[in-house]
This record gives C-alpha cells, structure tokens and sequence, in this order.
C-alpha cells in the first residue's frame, strides 16, 4: 500500500484531469459510478489522508479534563457529592457513519463518570442531546455509551433520550437581544453541572452550538433553522460568516447568564471514514495509484452491488463502521475549546482550491445525519447535496453564482415510515405545491411542527419532529438562491422532478444540460467526498 | 279518417309505460285530437297519475308534442286528456277501484299492450301477464256489462317455430298447433312454481346457496350471509321458472314461453270475450321508430341490442343463425300506427273473417340475416366501441353456424374463465391483482350473458316462418291519403340500407350507454370524482379498519412480535416452530369466521403481564406496525381530521396493540382482554368488532354522536367488512381481496390503493430482534 501507517499523511490535492487521468470514482448511495471527466477543463478535489490518531486516547482524555481550557476550573474541581450533575452527548447522527466500539462518547463518559464516583455524585443524567432528531434505540444508546453505561444508568431512567415536546421536562431561561427565545432541557437548567460530549466531525459541529441546540426545542431552533439564517450563512460551515453560529453564540449567552454553567468536551476524529484494510479501503485511494488488484476488485464490488436488492445493498452499507481515531480532546470553557476544535477539524479538513468552477459535480453516499439505520429518502438527498456538502467552503462557494450543481445518487421515491412520516407527507404535499423554502416556512412550517400526530410520533416512536424535513429543505436555501441549476444523475426522475430538479441519466447527458445553463465548454470541479473535505476557495 | 273517427272516443290502454304503449299514447295524443285516454297503470308507491308523469310523459318521445304546445299547454293538455287509473293486469278485475271501474265502463275502445316481453320471464309470471291478462280484461268488461272494442297486441310468433308461410289466422286454426288446455298449461304453471319453491327450501339446496353466498361474501357474518343465501334462493327459482318455461314452450314447438303464452292468451280471450268484439294485432320483432315520433326513439333496452352490443364488444364472435334467413323487423311506429287504423275501423263483423292483422315486414320487404350482420359489422368498423384503456374493439366476422356450435364455444370460455375465477378466489391477492379476478368475474358474467342471448334470440335467428300480411295490406289500402300520410305502415317503404345503419344502430348504441369515443383526457377520472366526495367537507363520520387498510399487519404478527420479544435461542425456535405449525389451522378458522378465530387466538395471552405488554406494545407499534403501515393510509385519516370529520378506528385488533394509534383517531374500538391479577385472562370482555358486530359498532358510534351513515365514509379491505361498507353512504375498498374487488367494482365504490412505503423489507412471520430487550 502506498500511504501505510508509516508514511506521514498527504494533504488534500487537486487533481487537473487530462488525457491520461483514470476515471473517477464517484459515490452513487449504495453504489458507485465511474465517470470520465472532460479533459482539459476539469478538476478533482481530493480530501487529506487520515491523520494521525493519538496514541493514548483515553490518557488524552483524562489530561484534557485536569488541564481545562479558557476560564474553566479541572472537572474534578467542579464535582461534589450533593450536586446534580448531567452529561449530555452527541446522538446518532454523529460521527458519519457510526464509529467501530468503543465509542468516543463511550471513552469520554466513562472518564467522566470515574472523576464524578470519586468525587461521590450520586444525581448523575445522561441525555442524548437530539433536538428534535429521531430517540435512539437501545441498541444505537448502547454503541454510543457503551454496554457498561447504558445498564448502569438505562434501567432506573437516568439514561435517557431528550424530549422538546415534554411540557414539563423544558423551560424558556431568557431572550437574546435579537428576541429569540432560549428553551433549554429543564434537567440541564436545574443541574449544577452540564458536562457535554461531543464529537466534532464538521466545523458546524459544537460550540455553543452543542447544547443550546441540542438540548433546545422548536420555540428556540425556530429562531436560526429557518429560511433567513440559512440564506444568510455563507456557508454555515464557516463559522466567521454563519448566521447559524451566531444565533446559537447569542443563546450560549443567554445560558451562560441565566446561570447554566456548561463543561464541554469536545473530540475530533480523522477522516479514516473507509479504512485503509478491507472492501471500501478504496474509496481512500486516489485513482491513479490503484494497482490491478484495486481495479479488479472494484470492478467486482461494483457488479455485486448491481446484483442486490436495495434492501440487502442497504443493509450491507449500513453494517459498515468507521475505524476513526480520535486527533484531539479539549475540555473547558466553550468558546475557547471550540476554538482550538475547529482548528483541529481544519487540519483535516481544508484544501486549498483556487478559483471558482461552472458545474461542481459530487457524489453522494449512502448515508448522511439522518438515515443512519435508515433510508436516505429525496429530502435527505437534497439537504445532504446542496445542504451540507455544498456548504462545504471557506471563502466563496467552489461553483460559480448561476453555475449549475450535479449529483449523483439513485434518489429513489423512498421513506422509513417510523423515521421519517412527516417527510412522506412534506414530500406528498408540501412540495407538490411549491418547492420555493420561503414560501414552504410561511404556508406550511407552523402546521408541521405542532402536529398532534408527529409530536406523538417524536415523543414515543422514532420518528423525526414533524418540522424536521422543513429544516432540511431550508439547509439547501443559500444553494437554491445561488445555483443556476441543480441535475441529479442516476435519480429516480419523478422524485427528482418533484424538487424542482432535472434528472439525467448519465454524467454525459447532465453536462449536456449544464451547458444550456453555463455555456459550452463549461469548466468542472469535482468534489471528492467523503472522506469529508472542506474547500479553502481563494 | 282516423282522427274523425277516434274523436269524442275515449281509449282505454293497458300497457302504456312500455316501450310500444309510451309510443301509441303519444301518436294518440298527436295524431288524434279529439280522443281522450284512460291510461291503467299499476300505481307503484307514487300513484297512477304520479306514475303517468314521470314514467311517461316526461320520456323524449313527447319531445316533439312538448315543444309545439308549450309546457304549460302540454300540461293543460294531457290533464285534459288523459286519466290515470291504477290497475294491474295480474290482479282479477284488474284490480280497479270503482272510479277505474268505472272509466273502463265508459271506454269506446279497449287496447290492451301490457305484456312480459322479456323472453327469459319464469313461466308463472309469463302465464299470469301474457295468457291471463287479456283474459281478466275481457272478464271485467263482461262483469261490466259493457262491449267496448278490445284491440289486443299480439305477436306474430304465436305460429310458432315453423318454416313457410304463417297467414292472419287464429292461433288453433293452424294445422300445426298442438292443441292443449289453456286451463290446464296455467294450473300447471302454478303448481311448478309451487314445487320449485318446495325445492328451493330442501336442506341440501339451502346448503348449497348459503356455502355460494360465502364463497361470495366471505366471513361477512350471519345477517349479511342470511340476506344473501335468500337473494340466491330467490334467483335459483326464477332461473328454475325461466328454464321450466323454455322447456315446456319448446315442446309444443314455440320458440319461448313469450310467444307460447301469447298464443294460449289469443286462444283463452277468444273464449271468455262473450260480446266483446275483440281485434287481434300483431307485431314481428318491434325496433326502433322509422320516423314517429323521431327516427330511431327508443325505450328500454330491447330484443336484439343486447345481441348487438355484444357483438360490437367483442363478445360474442359467432351468432347462429341462416345468412339467407329473414329476421323480421317492424319499427315501433308502424305498429302504433297499424293499432291506431284498427280502432278507427272498429271490429270486423261476424262474416268478415278473422279480425287479426300481422305487422311485419317478412313477406313483403325481406330483410336478410346476412345482410344486417354485414351492416352492423361495417358501422361498428366505423364507429367501434371503445375498451376501458380507450382503444377501439375491432368486431369480428362471423361465419353463421349452427346454434350448438356457437354454445359450445361460449360454454368453452365460460369454463375457462370459471377455472381462472376459482384459482384467484383461492389466491391470497390483494388490491391491483385482486382487481384482476374481479374482472375475470365480470368477464365471465358477460358471458354467461352472451349464452343466454344465444339461447333465446338464436331461436328467432332460426326462424323461417314467413308471416302474411293481406289483412294489413288491406286495411293500408282501405286508408285515404292523409290517413297514409300521418299512419304510416307500410313495410314496403323501409329501406334497410338507410334504416339499420342510419336509425337503428346510433339508437341502439346511444341507449345501451356504450362508450363511443375514447376517454378524454385531463378530465376528471371516476375515482378522483369518488374521492372527492369522500373528501367532501360535509362527511361526518369516517371509519376505518385496520389490517390490510392502514397497516400490512395482523393479529398473528402481532402476536408473534410481543410473544418472541422476551424469548432467547431454544426457546424463541420452539415458539416459532409452534406458531407454524399451526397457521393452517388458525387460517381456516379465521376463513369462517372472524370472532370465533379471535376468540381461539387471543386465549394465547392467558397470563401475559399487563404492565410488561403495555411497554411492549410501544415498541412493537414502532417496529412491527408503523414499520408496515400504508402511509397513504395514515394520510387519509389525518386529512379526515383536519376536515373535521369524526373519525374511528373499528379493529378486532387488541386494545393494547392500537393504543399507540390513540392520537390519529377521535375514537377507538378495539377488542379487550379480561384481567385477573395484573395479567390477561386471554378472554375477550366483549364481541370482538368484526363483521356485522363492526356494523353494529359503528352504528352505535353514530348514535351516540348524532351522526347520519348516509354521510359517513368506510375503509375496509374485506368482503367481512360489507355490513359496515354496505351501511355507510361512502364506501372504500382498500387493496381489496378479490371478493371485494368484484363487489367494489359492481357497485361503483372508490377503491384505494395504498401501500407500504417502498425500501421496508417483508417478513413472513415477524419477530421482535433477537435480544434487544431481554439482555
């Protein structure tokens, strides 16, 4: 193997693709697509390879909780016996996909509960910090916290799921000067100490972001989820320019003043999303160093994968686990541990690409944040696409404004009817009606969202909150008003026609179209991910 | 001379909402202005005069009338003009009361038309309308003391299935009738339907409807399969009635108990008219008018279009029948007029032979069988009938063959079809394939149509009697210049070549209701129509089942989800190795009946924890019944809601199971389970809410909340379901098994087509995941 554990990692790259470049892998759901890039006037960005893990996690974790950040005293320091005392993680949508055991949430609760036995607390909560995410199984809880946690804490119910529709169990503690309401878990807000457990994959990730979101209801999110936020973060992964970041920076305020002192830990893994052993370790790889033995099995995999049932090609995809290692662990004071998280994630992250392109093409996995276990229905496909990889700049976007977006997935007319019934319905009737995010919130937001039946579906099955699928369309809002056109290739055309996209069904056909849009002779940027990269756009 | 003659008469007509006697009321009305009518209707529930309005005078054949007078003078009119009487031809003395007594007294002219014209009538009613009703009119006349000229409408088939010529003789003057007593042929009759119906109640027989009204309905419940085996008991004797009078009208050599009764009639009113001079007129085959009061009227849908629509459907390829025979058509205005000639002439005198006159067109103006099946193919070459995908049926030739080779041949497709109706009743379908069998059915019952066309109108196909005109002829040549002109029966002048394809056939094609052009696009469908009156504001109450409406789901699963959750390794293999081996006979039980099966099922939770069941049934509801839920489904019921409908979920599904479903619905009837020390007793507290039981649920449902049925909307998978589809002003058939499908389908119902949301994996028996809860 060419980048062996030995070797230091290579940086991100850009690839200018000429006569002899080998096609390129794209990712296409539960398959893969092999495309041919025009010569001459393409471009394929590469993400970094795997840094380094720490050799000592758990060693880490313990140093990063004695030696805080910012203006934050050692954990053990802020723990005794007759306090209350709440840990709040991460839920299923993090890290993408799900992690091999142990778990970093496992490593670091379980560190933090060692300081709180010694310290003998006894009133210790876990909440998996979901919003209005979907409750995880048991099973999903256990991966996350480890068996250890979850049966020592699961049973009497004090590991538990967060509910924002819980009347009694959520509380309003202010207003920002901007007049958006802070709601907060009522547990948290009464608890002496709330520590959080995150893991940062995206730069959006933590922060205050963590708990004033995560821990919050529809009465707060609905003050920076929302069509005018979105169009004004630009993008949201770059926290400099991200209305989102701010509006939950003003929260994190709010919390701070109403009394709610917060330790945050937060991790970042590498980006050894695929492995660099076993049958997806080639999705690492960048094409023109495959050997033979690479190809063929590529080529196996592929008519494999031709071969399965969706249901099997599924539930083989999301079997698979991500060997990430862990690259950082600070703990402290929020706004100063994020600070160097974020830098850690750009360490990974950032690849530097010069100027802009007409048509950026992406291929898109099979799974995002919120099918993990699940379907990845057209909403998820559109959110995932020109959501959160198309947000995945610093600078200006990687395509042009009026360029035209291209992504590859089978979009198919699917939807888990336990995770995700009010995006059926979003699907059969809101966008049946208007595709446009503004007009979407106005007409439709206020009904989803107080819907007897989804609030139901939230508090006691495993569904998504009924405003869920609006949020996702409105991640996609600053793409939409950019975007000249967006073509999905290989999707399922009446559902891709339905989101006011064009579908095509080859890459060939959807630059054909591109070109009424961008001219002849377009140029072609192709992004690489995942492994997750983020473009430095100078 | 017509009109000076009918005038200051008053004509009494029997008859007159039939498609001959709507036709003479209104040439009467037209043509002879100074007649008055005594029109003897059976009254129904409406009345005489109600019945006269709307089953008469409101058909388009007043069109014409309509138009010239004005509505307000057509009213002035016929008010003036007609009496109403009820009466009813069956009924001795006609079942007059005085005042129709009375108006019968005072009649000038009698002209009896009623008659059960249909050639498949049961031999009973046959002999009671065609042979005893000209009877009991002549009978009431001579009661009354009174001799009016009876005029009574015939047919030219009392001769009988003959070849050559058939001459304006009476009927037992002939040297082929075989003379029997008409007495005798009516006790007969009588005492077959008395034996029939005798036999119909034998315990084998009874067996036998009440297991074909469950082949039909399915476990639809006692009531619902009560009021079926009795409509089948009922149907099985007129069919009885129908065959015993083809059987004994064939044996005296008439082509059908139509024409054989016809011809005891002419006979038995011969003997009991006393002075009542009687005429006898006689029509071949009656079709649409020539040209009164429009070229092509019709009422009802008559002898041969049947036939012809078949044939244009693609139906029946062959017809039997000789290409160089002659079928003999009259149009209805000739009749109407020939009748009219004969009342204004009055009754011939002792000595001038016998008063019988034949309106045909056989002997004079012959129109061959080849012929018309060459013209009706060509129109509908050029005008075809369109199938429910909008294409054109192309008609095929026919080769004219006998007629046991044309029944062999439907026989043919007949079992065919019958084989493909029985696997698919077996076949566990649902909803579009489900849709598939009901059409299979409604093929078949075409076709069991079809057979019967060619049973009874292959007869007259056959026939090569050539029927005589000289008295018609006469009396056509006896008539002056404006009586020919307004009273046109002269067979000789109908030109076929113009008549079949230009009059008859637009006609017949415009009643039969048959589609013409093919669907147009963009408008709305039957079902959107359906669906939007289901959706309508105004709906109260909305019901809905459960399984296989809402969610792919049963009782079993359920079952087996809850019963495994707690089980590991040996223990979980020997419970589903149980549950297998016994679905055979948990499926048969659930076939016969629904709440028996519950009841034998629901035992299985003797001793199951309440508390522990309750946290189970949350978990099961998210893996087990929203995982395999009809998203469509659960849309329709909120969307019921949002449109304030009130509505209900009716399940025999358990009560722990559908709890979870609580804030979907406004109310909720489920089954329940007794408990005894915190756990189920596995006894059901109350009938279980299936079939009729559901019904009655829902009835009470609407009770007690005020609301009507009739504005109330169903959504059912099952023929168990019927009592509670068949109680509700709106009915949904959900993926229906078959045996709803082809109800549905008969009756018009919106049918839903809802499923589970693609990409959710199917399991045969579900199991909760090995473990997850029991580590």
């Amino acid at each position: 193997m060419s980048n062996g554990r030995h070797l230091a990692p290579r940086p991100g790259f850009v690839l200018d693709v000429d006569r002899n470049s080998p096609p390129i892998v794209f990712h296409h759901g539960e398959g893969f697509r092999l495309e041919k890039l025009p010569p001459g006037r393409s471009r394929v960005i590469y993400p970094a390879e795997p840094l380094e893990g720490l050799a000592d996690p758990d060693g880490a974790i313990r140093h990063a909780l004695d030696n805080p950040l910012g203006d934050s005293e050692p954990l053990r320091a802020l723990l005794h016996s007759d306090m209350k005392l709440t840990i709040a993680f991460d839920d299923i949508s993090l890290p993408l996909p799900p992690m091999r055991r142990p778990d970093i949430r496992q490593r670091v609760i379980e560190a933090v509960l060692d300081l709180a036995a010694e310290a003998g607390v006894d009133d210790v909560h876990l909440i998996a910090a979901l919003a209005v995410h979907r409750r995880m199984t048991e099973d999903e809880l256990r991966h996350a916290v480890g068996d250890r946690v979850y049966d020592a804490f699961a049973p009497d119910g004090r590991l538990y799921n967060h509910d924002a529709e819980d009347p009694d169990g959520m509380v309003v503690l202010g207003e920002t000067p901007h007049g958006e309401d802070v709601q907060f878990s009522r547990r948290a807000a009464e608890s002496d100490l709330v520590v959080y457990v995150n893991i940062n994959l995206v730069a959006m990730d933590g922060g205050h972001k963590s708990t004033a979101t995560g821990l919050s209801g529809y009465t707060s999110l609905r003050h920076h989820h929302n069509v005018h936020t979105m169009s004004n973060s630009r993008s949201f992964m770059d926290q400099k320019n991200s209305a989102l970041h701010a509006s939950n920076w003003r929260m994190g305020k709010v919390l701070k003043d109403a009394g709610v002192k917060i330790f945050q830990i937060e991790t970042t893994v590498n980006n050894d999303t695929f492995g660099r052993q076993g049958p997806m370790a080639l999705l690492q790889k960048r094409e023109w160093e495959w050997s033979t033995r690479d190809r063929m099995q590529f080529l196996a995999m592929k008519a494999g994968l031709d071969l399965m049932p969706t249901g099997a090609k599924r539930k083989a995809f999301s079997s698979w686990q991500a060997p990430y290692a862990l690259t950082s662990v600070q703990a402290g004071e929020i706004e100063a541990v994020h600070e160097v998280t974020t830098a850690n994630v750009y360490r990974q992250q950032l690849v530097a690409v010069e100027g802009q392109t007409d048509i950026l093409t992406m291929g898109l996995p099979y799974i995002c944040p919120y099918n993990v276990n699940s379907i990845m229905n057209p909403i998820l496909v559109m959110c995932l696409g020109l959501g959160y990889f198309f947000n995945l700049y610093r600078g200006r976007p990687l395509v042009r404004e009026g360029g035209v977006l291209i992504l590859s997935h089978p979009t198919p007319w699917e939807f888990h009817p336990v995770h995700h019934p009010s995006y059926i319905d979003f699907f059969e009737q809101v966008l049946a009606d208007t595709t446009d995010p503004a007009e979407i919130e106005r007409k439709y937001e206020k009904q989803f969202a107080e819907d007897e039946w989804y609030i139901h579906l939230y508090r006691n099955s495993y569904a998504y909150h009924g405003v869920h699928p609006f949020y996702m369309w409105y991640w996609g809002t600053h793409a939409l008003e950019h975007l000249g056109r967006v073509i999905i290739v290989g999707g399922d055309p009446a559902a891709v026609r339905r989101m006011g996209f064009q579908p095509a069904s080859s890459l060939q056909d959807a630059l054909e179209m591109a070109s009424d849009v961008v001219g002849p002779q377009p140029t072609i940027t192709h992004m690489k991910n995942p492994p997750i990269l983020m473009a430095d756009v100078t | 001379m017509i009109p000076e003659n009918l005038a200051g008469r008053r004509i009494a007509i029997t008859g007159s909402t039939g498609f001959l006697g709507t036709a003479l009321v209104e040439r009467l009305l037209r043509s002879a202005p100074g007649c008055e009518l005594v029109l003897i209707v059976r009254p129904g529930r409406r009345g005489a005069d109600r019945r006269v309005e709307r089953d008469i005078l409101r058909n388009d054949a007043f069109n014409n009338l309509r138009t010239q007078l004005g509505a307000d003078g057509f009213a002035e009119m016929t008010s003036r003009r007609i009496t109403a009487v009820a009466g009813d031809v069956t009924s001795d003395g006609l079942g007059l009361d005085a005042e129709g007594l009375a108006a019968l007294a005072s009649s000038d002219i009698v002209i009896h038309s009623a008659a059960v014209v249909s050639f498949d009538s049961p031999l009973d009613q046959a002999v009671e309308v065609n042979l005893l009703g000209p009877v009991r009119v002549v009978e009431t006349l001579v009661s009354l003391g009174v001799t009016p000229h009876l005029v009574t409408v015939s047919t030219c088939y009392v001769a009988g299935s003959r070849r050559g010529r058939a001459p304006e003789e009476p009927v037992d003057a002939s040297a082929f009738f075989v003379d029997v007593d008409w007495r005798g042929e009516v006790d007969a009759a009588r005492r077959i339907r008395l034996d029939t119906e005798t036999e119909s109640r034998t315990p084998g027989n009874l067996k036998g409807f009440r297991s074909e009204a469950h082949g039909e309905l399915g476990a639809a419940g006692i009531p619902s399969l009560a009021a079926k085996t009795e409509q089948l008991r009922c149907r099985w004797v007129d069919e009885k009635m129908a065959a015993a009078g083809v059987a004994r009208a064939t044996s005296l050599g008439f082509p059908d108990a139509y024409a054989f009764t016809k011809a005891l009639g002419e006979i038995a009113v011969a003997e009991s008219a006393g002075d009542v001079p009687i005429s006898v007129v006689r029509p071949a085959i009656i079709e649409s008018a020539h040209s009164e009061p429009s070229p092509g009227w019709i009422r009802g849908f008559r002898m041969a279009e049947p036939v012809i629509i078949s044939y244009a459907r693609g139906l029946l390829k062959e017809f039997p029948g000789v290409p160089e025979g002659t079928v003999d058509v009259i149009p209805v205005d000739f009749v109407v007029a020939a009748i009219c000639a004969v009342a204004a002439r009055g009754p011939l005198g002792p000595d001038e032979g016998a008063d019988i006159v034949q309106v045909a067109s056989g002997s004079v103006n012959p129109l061959q069988y080849g012929h018309l099946v060459d013209m009706v193919r060509e129109w509908f070459t050029e005008h075809p009938i369109y199938d429910e995908m909008g294409q054109p049926i192309t008609v095929p030739q026919w080769s004219f063959p006998g007629r046991g080779r044309v029944r062999k041949q439907l026989q043919r497709a007949a079992r065919t079809l019958d084989r493909a109706q029985k696997v698919f009743e077996v076949l566990p379908v649902r909803g579009r394939q489900a849709e598939v069998g009901a059409r299979l059915e409604e093929q078949r019952e075409l076709i069991g149509r079809a057979e019967g066309y060619v049973d009874l109108y292959g007869a007259y196909a056959e026939c090569e009697a050539v029927y005589g005109l000289e008295h018609l002829l006469g009396l056509w040549d006896s008539l002056d210049d404006a009586d020919q002109a307004t009273f046109g029966f002269d067979p000789r002048v109908i030109d076929w070549s113009r008549y079949v394809p230009d009059v008859h056939l637009p006609s017949v094609v415009k009643a039969g209701r048959v589609p013409m052009r093919p669907p147009a696009r963009g408008g709305e469908s039957r079902s959107e129509r359906l669906r939007r009156q289901v959706l309508a504001p105004e709906r109260q109450l909305v019901a809905f089942d459960l399984e296989n409406t809402l969610i792919a789901s049963n009782v079993v699963a359920s079952y087996a989800w809850l019963g495994s959750r707690h089980l590991r390794g040996r223990d979980r293999a020997r419970f589903v190795a149980h549950l297998v081996a016994e679905a055979p006979t948990l499926l048969s039980l659930d076939k016969k009946d629904r709440s028996d099966f519950l009841r034998h099922f629901y035992r299985r939770y003797e001793g199951a924890p309440v508390d522990q069941i309750a946290e189970d049934s949350m978990e099961q509801f998210s893996e087990l019944i929203l995982a395999k839920s009809f998203p469509a489904g659960i849309r329709r019921v909120r969307q019921h809601k949002a449109l304030g409908h009130r509505t209900v979920l009716i399940t025999g599904a358990l009560d722990f199971v559908v709890e979870p479903f609580r804030p979907l619905f406004d109310d909720i009837v489920s089954a329940e389970l007794g408990v005894v020390d915190g756990a189920y007793d596995g006894r059901m507290t109350a009938v279980p809410p299936t079939g009729e039981a559901r019904y009655q649920a829902l009835a009470d449902h609407a009770e007690l909340h005020g609301l009507d049925l009739r504005e109330s909307v169903a959504y059912a998978d099952s023929a168990s379901d019927l009592p509670m589809l068949e109680a509700v002003g709106f009915p949904v058939a959900v993926n229906p098994e078959t045996r709803l499908a082809s109800i549905a389908r008969k009756r018009g119902w919106l049918v839903e087509d809802f499923r589970q949301s693609p990409g959710m994996r199917r399991s045969v028996l579900p199991l909760a995941p090995a473990g997850s809860a029991s580590r």
